[in-house]
């Protein structure tokens, strides 16, 4: 059997590393539970509902309902993970999180997979595009996307250390990791790359994108780079000091630009004295710009939504020569 | 809890749900808005839940043994606020700050500000899951407390219900009991016009549950139904038949009296009734 390239690289997914965190914090958090509305294998807790049997609820295709299960289970105190894909789970199931979780201050995590355009061939109607906006706007909810495999190990280990409300954004494409050094906080945001000339802020796989676009650029441009891996709360303090430094700046994200990271920052600054001086700089927004993903290849979508490295050297240099203009 | 009713228990079960009933109108009186029709078909069954059949202690709401008692229909929540007061959990004095700025007793109930309220509510359906979630974990954990979920029949129009019913018979959860009101009236009129659940029994015992029947306004009848749902292992639904606007009789089988509150003519005529009853 000849080896795909992803398995010749080692690389893995955001939702590998969920399976393999949710595996290392039960042994240690006996209140942990997982559920899952029939999408055991894609959301990586096969080995959990395995090893935990008694732990793992599999409540069938029944989004709606998990939610619920969920918000009980944390009655009793337990620390639930509901898993499905996004657009099911919190897409379906927006307003069951919003009264039997987060009014209620639970400690909940809702897990959505297969976010973003790299879900590729299944198209958009499995292609999470909403979630951070319908998650964000809940009060008590905190908003993780993570980056890469190890950033999710980090992310549900500290979720597991936090016991509250939250949502964790997972992806399927299996990616080249680049926080394995970092240092994960929930709401400290992670500067991956120092630079004065402009600042990229975002968070999930598609930073791989920015990466190989400030490294082609390096020679030129000065590029600084924002993990916001915490959309909800965000860290305003980071990216005002950033933008004072740089001034000018580029927000990129795998959702609609409406709700997500471009809307946190944005929202952010405008509540800040000092922020909504920075409203005002040179910037562009990356992402879907109010319309519908579909069937194609990962980097076939990317390059079709500009968020691809080429895409987002082009933008990059249009948004400087705005700073200097 | 024993097998019969005594004399003395109906007479003074008898005496506390006229106190509730007439609290449930000085409420709505007060807050000039509210859910009249359901509150005052809850009485009997709330009252002979708190005050005879749940381990509960209101001086200590949080007590790890209690019995688990979730008010999903969450408009109904003049009662369990009226019933809560009456069983000690908080001052009977503070039920007229219903839905007023600041007051713990929200026009529908969250959990974390009023003490014994087990679950937020107001969304149809969404008190079911949680309920099935405790009796989940409850039951992983082997312990004995039981979990009654309290609905409104208008709650069955809602695929969630079913989801949770799906869900419950495949866990065996013999420790969840679900107390329908089936009061037949909801906000746009009668259930049968609305949405005909009919056959509503048979539909229940498809699903697996042991469905039972009876009288709402019985304690007698009551006592019955929840002797025989807690000897068996599966869980059950006990189908309340109950009169909305019970104990009042211009508000009785009327569903223009769902989501309205008295004035203050028709609260003299209410109290009076209740008071005569």
């Amino acid at each position: 059997m000849t080896k795909t390239k992803s398995q010749e690289l080692n690389l893995k997914s955001t939702r590998d590393g969920f399976g393999e965190a949710m595996l290392e914090v039960a042994t240690t958090n006996p209140e942990v539970m997982a559920l899952c509305a029939d999408l055991t294998e894609s959301m990586r807790l096969e080995k959990f509902a395995q090893t935990y049997p008694e732990r793992f609820v599999q409540v069938g295709i029944a989004e709606q309902n998990m939610v619920g299960v969920a918000a009980g289970l944390a009655i009793v105190g337990k620390l639930p993970f509901a898993a499905s894909f996004a657009v099911f789970s919190p897409g379906r199931t927006w307003e069951q999180i919003r009264d039997s979780i987060c009014y209620s201050n639970l400690p909940v995590i809702i897990v959505g997979g297969h976010t973003g355009l790299n879900v590729g061939e299944d198209g958009y109607t499995q292609q999470g595009l909403e979630d951070l906006a319908l998650m964000r706007v809940l009060p008590n909810m905190i908003v993780i996307a993570p980056g890469d495999f190890a950033e999710t190990k980090k992310a549900v280990h500290a979720l597991v250390a936090l016991k509250k409300p939250a949502y964790l954004r997972l992806t399927r494409e299996k990616l080249p990791e680049f926080t394995k050094n970092t240092n994960f906080e929930i709401g400290k945001a992670n500067i991956i790359k120092e630079g004065t000339d402009l600042t990229i802020i975002g968070n999930g796989p598609i930073l791989t994108e920015v990466i190989t676009a400030q490294q082609n650029l390096q020679n030129n441009f000065s590029v600084e780079i924002i993990n916001l891996h915490t959309i909800k709360p965000i860290d305003t303090e980071t990216i005002i000091n950033s933008l004072q430094k740089t001034k000018a700046f580029i927000t990129i994200e795998e959702h609609q630009i409406i709700g997500g990271v471009y809307s946190a920052v944005i929202e952010a600054l405008a509540q800040d004295k000092e922020g909504s001086k920075l409203i005002g700089l040179p910037h562009l927004a990356l992402g879907l710009k109010d319309t519908f993903g579909e069937s194609g290849a990962m980097r076939e979508l990317w390059q079709k939504h500009n968020l691809d490295n080429t895409a987002i050297e082009q933008t990059i240099k249009q948004v400087i020569e705005w700073k200097h203009a | 809890m024993s097998a019969q009713l005594t004399p003395n228990d109906i007479h003074r079960l008898t005496e506390i749900t006229k106190n509730v009933r007439s609290n449930i109108i000085k409420m709505l009186y007060h807050a000039g808005s509210g859910h009249s029709a359901g509150s005052l078909s809850w009485a009997e069954i709330m009252v002979f839940i708190y005050f005879y059949l749940a381990k509960h202690q209101p001086q200590n709401p949080q007590w790890p043994d209690r019995d688990y008692v979730l008010l999903s229909s969450g408009h109904h929540c003049p009662a369990l606020y009226a019933v809560l007061a009456e069983a000690g959990y908080f001052p009977i004095e503070e039920l007229v700050q219903l839905r007023k700025l600041g007051s713990r007793l929200q026009g529908h109930p969250q959990r974390q500000l009023v003490p014994g309220v087990e679950i937020s509510a107001g969304s149809l359906a969404q008190g079911i899951s949680q309920a099935v979630g405790l009796a989940i974990g409850l039951k992983a954990d082997h312990k004995p407390n039981h979990v009654f979920c309290l609905m409104s029949d208008g709650e069955f129009q809602e695929g969630q219900t079913w989801e949770a019913l799906l869900l419950a018979n495949k866990y065996h959860l013999g420790n969840l009991s679900i107390i329908v009101d089936v009061n037949k009236i909801q906000i746009s009129g009668h259930t049968d016009q609305v949405m005909p659940m009919h056959p509503f029994f048979e539909k229940i015992a498809d699903f697996g549950w042991n469905a039972i029947k009876t009288n709402g306004h019985n304690f007698i009848e009551l006592n019955k139904a929840f002797t025989q749902d807690l000897s068996n292992d599966n869980p059950s639904v006990i189908l309340c038949q109950t009169i909305a606007g019970k104990g009042v009789s211009f508000m009785e089988n009327n569903p223009e009296w769902h989501g309205k509150a008295p004035n203050k003519e028709e609260t003299i005529k209410a109290l009076t009734e209740i008071n005569e009853s």
